[in-house]
């Protein structure tokens, strides 16, 4: 163990004076207009309100937060300048940078930190992240203390990124109700590296730099301009001929294999740990049908060629996943059962299972869902795969994503594909799909009807376990256990690539990717 | 007199017509499972129950179908469009904002096509059997048959990739600096591949129907006649063939107005044009029932107005129409 420590050390301290020849051979330059792009709408730009990735990335450059990480998921000061976790785990104090303002000059104190904690846990859509909030003390201006109904090392994640918004009081705390604020939109005042100089719906989002912003010397850009370009294909060619210096969340592997090839791009999978997105075959493990019984679901991912859809589906622009934790996240268990390909165990499975081959060839008919045109290969490939062993699947498409949703909401499914965010920590990404608390509560709650007493004694520890090595041990138990009993079969994480011309300096590769501040982003 | 009667019954049909469309609209938008929350949701990476239900109550989508329906009749009727749940702002205020962009981009292709269809067809009438006249053709056949989006990327591949003539997408590009004629020649410029592409459809239907016509007429008696009194060829196609030709032309081109608007939303997507195609898109996925009805309800008023203009021309062009006896 002391070993590996000093390798470390000696790792680490080789890596700082690499970086740091790195950053002298490079000084960033300042000034210019980066134009990047945002692949929907964000229904609105305040991240205290509303999550998702299009409003987390002109949101994390509003508002700051009271921390940020760096690309080995080590917290870093960003508006708190230290902090603390008391020894029961109870009280988290902030200390908050002195002389922080907000973009209309006002001063950004400890009450507005209480203040945003509240907006927050009454607003956002991930009830997880602060349920076990009960109070915030504000000692004085600078210092927020936050109180804990239990240990809750989830918020240090919770904290960071686009998740925690800090949102100035004189303006969100007039009494309008914070979700449908008109300043969530227009004038709006932040705490972050740039200001917003318009919002146009369906058109652009031009912010400017906050020149009063609490970190000295940054931002290095200028003006960001945030196009809304919806077609795919239309961002690619932009980004093609220059029109366009970055776009995250790229998706398509045939737009990512051709990127690759144009000279004066860079493309990239880096930057997207916390936000964690994985592909899986949703099985209703709930089920009164075949796959209640988990022989079936075993049967099933035995049957599906992982390697098909890494290599043909994904053209190898995808990582593997093996269960239901990110593979680039900290508490990922690699060494777990891993479903290759074969299908004689399969067969035998589903003869154990109860389920006789018929004189037809076939054992029992199950169907696949899917809520959006992109996964469409995937689910015809699953009807392949499962044919062989005697699975007749029947594809039902959906009308659009809501239909979708009521089926997965309601149950109402045997097979589907889905793609879900891990979102940081595991309490707020992953419990949501494995604890049976969560069983049947609208689209991607625990819809498969998953019930496990020990996984959910597990996550209920694992939620307030403050020792990491204690946590990860935790975790790692819960991977063995969700891999043996498949309530989803996990086959990849969804390859969001960044891409940026050879003109862009630091791009955020970070964990939160874009949804984090880009004040060290600079134009070359 | 009877012009007059007509406009108002014309108008009665279209209002009944307008709050039959709405019904019928508003209903079906109800039967289709689930609704906007689902969407909320999924822009947000996903909720708790707790919220889907919180957002439902909010837009009032728990509420009696019919209690919906009625509210929602009553607003119209005091000309309010809603409130849009996805965009978060006033559905009136949205079409707007969008409409000016559409127009521009519906009329100005609307007019290339009008006015190149008829040339191209008053070009080839007159030598059926030339090879340009065969290539005319072959161009209008394959302006018509190409799906607009595929048509639209591969103009983009050809002028914007592979020489960069053309910007990719949106209708101005925000980093150009500088006064009127600047920007007025930077809209141009972003206007030219969408503008090509959406009237490449109805250049083949006017080019023709033109095409056609315009035969038939020129081999009638009156332009024998024409010919008999020595008039020169170009007075004789221009004065008296086209506008007798030309009627035709104009009825489907109102007709086609419609047919403009829903051939923009694609055109609009493929270019990133921000314009009402873009949003009924973007509102239809996103199943925000206000605007999409908005939409919709501005669309037939478009239509019913674009069809009175043509009646109107048609008027003009020949004075038979509308007389009595």
């Amino acid at each position: 163990m002391k070993k590996l420590i000093q390798g470390f050390l000696a790792a680490s301290a080789l890596a700082m004076v690499f970086t740091s020849t790195l950053l002298m051979a490079e000084e960033p330059k300042k000034g210019g207009t980066l134009v990047t792009v945002l692949g929907s709408n964000p229904r609105n730009l305040n991240p205290a309100v509303q999550s998702g990735i299009v409003t987390g990335y002109p949101g994390a450059q509003l508002f700051a937060a009271p921390l940020r990480y760096d690309e080995n998921w080590t917290p870093q000061p960003y508006l708190a300048e230290s902090w603390k976790v008391s020894d029961d785990g109870l009280k988290v104090t902030l200390n908050l940078v002195k002389g922080a303002t907000f973009h209309d000059g006002h001063p950004i104190t400890s009450s507005d930190v209480k203040f945003s904690v509240k907006v927050i846990q009454e607003n956002h859509p991930f009830k997880s992240m602060f349920a076990p909030v009960t109070s915030v003390d504000t000692p004085d201006d600078h210092t927020a203390v936050i109180n804990l109904s239990r240990p809750h090392p989830a918020l240090m994640l919770a904290m960071s990124g686009q998740l925690m918004a800090i949102i100035p009081e004189h303006i969100y705390g007039d009494g309008q109700k914070p979700k449908s604020h008109p300043r969530n939109n227009a004038n709006v005042v932040g705490s972050g590296p740039f200001k917003l100089v318009e919002f146009k719906n369906g058109e652009h989002v031009i912010l400017e730099r906050f020149d009063d912003f609490f970190i000295k010397g940054r931002p290095y850009l200028d003006k960001i301009i945030m196009r809304i370009i919806t077609d795919p294909t239309a961002r690619a060619i932009a980004l093609e001929n220059g029109e366009l210096h970055m776009a995250g969340f790229e998706s398509l592997p045939r737009i990512i294999n051709r990127l690759k090839k144009v000279k004066g791009l860079n493309v990239t999978p880096e930057g997207y740990g916390a936000i964690g997105p994985l592909d899986w075959l949703a099985m209703n493990a709930g089920s009164k049908g075949p796959t209640g019984n988990v022989k079936v679901r075993q049967a099933i991912a035995y049957a599906i060629d992982k390697n098909f859809i890494l290599k043909a589906l994904m053209q190898g622009t995808a990582t593997e996943a093996k269960t239901g934790i990110h593979p680039d996240s900290p508490f990922y268990e690699g060494d777990v059962n891993n479903y290759a390909l074969d299908l004689d165990k399969s067969n035998a499975l589903l003869d154990e299972a109860g389920f006789p081959k018929k004189a037809d060839g076939t054992r029992f008919g199950l169907t696949i869902d899917f809520g959006w045109p992109g996964v469409k290969p995937q689910v015809e490939y699953v009807k392949a795969a499962l044919k062989k062993v005697g699975i007749a699947v029947t594809v039902r498409a959906s009308a659009d994503f809501p239909t979708w949703a009521k089926r997965m909401g309601s149950m109402d499914f045997d097979l589907s594909w889905d793609t879900v965010f891990n979102w940081g920590d595991p309490v707020i990404g992953v419990h949501r799909t494995y604890i049976s608390s969560n069983i049947g509560k609208g689209v991607w709650s625990n819809t498969q009807g998953y019930k496990n007493a020990r996984v959910d004694e597990i996550l209920e520890m694992a939620a307030k376990e403050s020792d990491p090595a204690k946590r990860k041990a935790l975790y790692s138990e819960f991977q063995k256990i969700i891999t043996e009993e498949v309530p989803v079969y996990w086959t990849n994480a969804l390859p969001y690539h960044t891409i940026y011309s050879d003109k862009v300096g630091n791009p955020p590769l970070g964990i939160w990717g874009t949804s984090s501040p880009i004040d060290m982003t600079y134009l070359k | 007199m009877a012009f007059l009667k007509a406009v108002i019954t014309r108008t009665l049909y279209a209002a009944l017509l307008l709050a039959a469309v709405l019904v019928l609209n508003f209903s079906m938008m109800h039967l289709a499972p689930g609704d906007v929350a689902d969407t909320i949701s999924q822009s947000m990476g996903g909720a708790d129950a707790a919220v889907l239900e919180e957002i439902r109550k909010d837009y009032g989508l728990d509420q009696p179908f019919l209690v919906q329906l009625g509210s929602y009749f009553n607003k119209v009727l005091h000309f309010d469009l809603g409130y849009s749940f996805f965009y978060n702002t006033s559905v009136t205020g949205l079409i707007m904002q969008k409409l000016p962009a559409t127009l521009l981009l519906v009329v100005t292709a609307q007019v290339l096509a009008l006015f190149v269809g008829i040339v191209l067809g008053v070009y080839s009438a007159r030598n059926p059997n030339g090879l340009s006249s065969h290539f005319v053709s072959i161009l209008a056949l394959f302006g018509y048959s190409a799906p607009v989006f595929w048509t639209g990327i591969l103009l983009l591949i050809g002028f914007s990739l592979n020489v960069h003539w053309f910007p990719v997408a949106g209708m101005y590009d925000l980093t150009v600096e500088g006064g009127f004629f600047v920007k007025l020649w930077d809209l141009i410029r972003h206007m030219v591949l969408p503008v090509i592409t959406l009237s490449s459809i109805f250049l083949a239907l006017y080019s023709r129907l033109c095409r056609a016509t315009m035969m038939e007429v020129l081999g009638s008696d009156y332009i024998r006649t024409a010919k008999a009194k020595g008039l020169s060829e170009r007075e004789i196609v221009y004065k008296h063939a086209l506008k007798n030709s030309l009627s035709p032309v104009i009825t489907l081109a109102g007709l086609q107005f419609s047919a403009v608007i829903s051939g923009a939303v694609l055109v609009e997507t493929v270019f990133s044009w921000p314009g009402l195609g873009t949003l009924a898109f973007q509102s239809i996925i996103a199943r925000d029932t206000p605007t999409i009805l908005g939409i919709l309800f501005f669309s037939a008023l478009v239509v019913i107005v674009g069809n009175l203009l043509t009646d109107l021309a048609l008027r003009f062009v020949d004075p038979r129409i509308g007389r009595k006896g």
